[in-house]
């Protein structure tokens, strides 16, 4: 029992005072972390010494700014010495994320994406079936109207179009292109709450599209033309996609929680960085991937040779794999124990 | 450290490892609709103002003035709630009007990807209108969170303001006051009364002059009792004090010795 209140807070108020003072320095610079053993053995002392009084001070109910400051200290100091830090210089680096941080990140979750594989190719199997057995399916399954006519059709007009007729709208495009995927993209993660079933009919969705589609061009005979419509953007485009859905599924494996014993909340926890890694590095490539449909991929013989545009999409594709399956290898083994 | 989430009051219990136990009150989801509601306002306002510079980009291309504005109106309210509840640690505009706070639910510090995925995942929480979902999650989650809130770990807290007792409005009444003079006695007051019992009293001897005088007497006359049985006086400090005179003294004590410390 405290009982002279006044003499107590005047012999601690010091200790708090420093307390503070240690917090907010940290608090502004995150990364500076302590300089010295003899510096954090302070700071642990002086949070010791915070717990301390808090604990008499509960005693004093009627006293609840004190104690509240109190609550507020040792609450910010807990937050400091228990958060995990990594060794060194914590600071994020964009390009050993890109490089690092992102692929590794990729190749520890494979096997949803192997199944957000899956999940899309029996979509296109299905919307291929359909277009194959129904010639009004294309106006059901099919997002856009220029994709409803013959192919043959549309082949004809691309081929016919000038460089002058593809001039003044591509930036603004490009744009659209970038906010619609990167908006499907999150929409995809973010279903994996629903217990994935969202991500699965989004996957499953895209699927059919690009099924129908290449199904329909393929029987037209325009394959020619199709890959190098499609191969420029969509190399980067279509993965993005699946690794989304792949982060959407890692979320829903979390929330179901598989042969697992930890709660909801650690399983969510463990899981949080990498699916922000994940749609990080998905924005990334659709940024890319919008570029390229708006100022690359709508560009079509003479003006620019299908052969060149399908080297192009499959250089993309090459690189893709050799950076997500390869990239940061090293680094991680240096990392395992 | 371990949490715990009291029922009804909505609040998280968070125990150190050093046996201190504290509590973080938590946000309801009316306050947090509000809070939301103002960096809906924010975000607009700033979507208006960005895109009347914007716009003057159209004048050197219609083309590019017409992307940017398609990237800055799904940008920005992205941008502004990860932005914001990063650079301001764990609050909006809206946050700070409401006194509201993003927490990491352990109690530690909140992490960058915290932030984005439980700003990425309001789409889920808003379906199918007006945050029904995240509101409905709200209510029936024990830490009162939203699906995003859920999946990041985080949890939104009201950040308490303390007023100091503004005993002036009382007069000059407390010049004399015998409890003063017993340091033991003060400190016992000031253990066995609780805050809610402090702050019944202080606003008794604020209304004191619209009660009845009947009423007057029954009401310091039981605050008196209620005090007497928690704390025991001795008889020369009580002897000529009538019930409102202890309870006033009472009051001084339990609030000016606060005031003196804070």
């Amino acid at each position: 029992m405290i009982l002279d209140l006044e003499r107590f807070t005047a012999v601690s108020r010091p200790h708090w005072d420093e307390l503070e003072m240690w917090l907010d320095g940290l608090e502004q610079n995150p990364d500076r972390g302590f300089s010295d053993l003899a510096g954090a053995q302070r700071f642990y002392y002086l949070y010791e010494r915070a717990a301390s009084d808090l604990a008499r001070l509960a005693t004093f109910s009627a006293e609840p700014e004190l104690r509240r400051r109190l609550e507020t200290l040792v609450g910010r100091a807990y937050a400091e010495l228990h958060s995990a830090r990594e060794s060194g210089d914590s600071r994020w680096k964009p390009l050993a994320w890109l490089l690092g941080t992102f692929p590794q990140t990729f190749r520890k979750h494979l096997r949803a994406f192997w199944l957000v594989i899956a999940i899309t190719l029996v979509g296109c199997l299905f919307g291929a079936y359909a277009v194959a057995h129904d010639a009004e399916a294309k106006e059901v399954i099919l997002p856009f109207g220029h994709l409803f006519g013959s192919p043959n059709d549309r082949v004809a007009k691309e081929e016919s179009r000038t460089p002058r007729e593809l001039d003044g709208g591509k930036s603004s495009f490009s744009a659209q292109l970038m906010a619609n995927n990167i908006r499907v993209s999150i929409n995809a993660l973010a279903l994996g709450l629903t217990w994935g079933i969202g991500t699965i009919v989004v996957l499953f969705y895209n699927g059919v599209i690009l099924g129908a589609i290449v199904f329909d061009y393929l029987q037209a005979g325009e394959g020619v033309f199709l890959a190098g419509w499609l191969l420029p953007h969509g190399s980067i485009e279509i993965p993005a996609i699946l690794l989304a859905g792949q982060a959407g599924l890692v979320l829903a494996r979390a929330v179901i929680g598989w042969g697992e014993r930890v709660s909801l909340a650690r399983r969510l926890r463990a899981i949080v960085p990498d699916l922000a890694t994940l749609i990080g590095g998905v924005a990334v490539m659709l940024v890319w991937a919008g570029i390229i449909e708006a100022f690359f991929s709508q560009y079509h013989a003479p003006i620019l040779p299908y052969a060149v545009k399908i080297t192009f999409g499959v250089i993309e594709l090459g690189l893709l794999i050799a950076w997500l399956g390869y990239c940061g290898r090293e680094a991680a083994g240096k990392a395992a124990p | 450290m371990t949490t715990t989430a009291a029922g009804r009051t909505h609040a998280l219990v968070i125990r150190l490892p050093e046996g201190v136990d504290f509590s973080l009150p938590l946000a309801g989801p009316m306050t947090r609709f509000l809070a939301r509601t103002v960096d809906f306002c924010v975000e607009i306002a700033l979507m208006v103002t960005i895109g009347k510079f914007v716009a003057f980009l159209q004048v050197l291309s219609r083309d590019v003035g017409l992307a940017a504005l398609v990237l800055l109106y799904f940008l920005v309210p992205i941008a502004y709630g990860i932005g914001c509840e990063w650079w301001m640690r764990g609050q909006t505009l809206g946050k700070r009007m409401l006194r509201l706070r993003v927490m990491d639910a352990g109690g530690l510090r909140l992490r960058f990807s915290q932030v984005v995925m439980r700003n990425l995942l309001r789409p889920v929480d808003s379906l199918p209108a007006f945050y029904l979902l995240g509101g409905a999650a709200c209510l029936i989650s024990r830490r009162c969170q939203r699906l995003g809130d859920l999946a990041a770990g985080t949890i939104v807290v009201r950040m308490e303001k303390f007023e100091d007792a503004d005993l002036s409005r009382l007069g000059s009444e407390f010049k004399f006051n015998t409890l003063r003079e017993q340091p033991v006695l003060a400190a016992r007051l000031r253990q066995a009364i609780g805050p809610a019992e402090a702050n019944a009293a202080l606003l008794a001897l604020l209304r004191r002059e619209q009660l009845e005088p009947k009423a007057r007497l029954d009401v310091f006359s039981a605050l008196a009792s209620h005090f007497r049985s928690l704390v025991k006086f001795p008889e020369e400090v009580t002897a000529d004090l009538s019930d409102e005179a202890l309870v006033r003294n009472v009051v001084d004590v339990v609030f000016q010795t606060k005031r003196a410390v804070t």
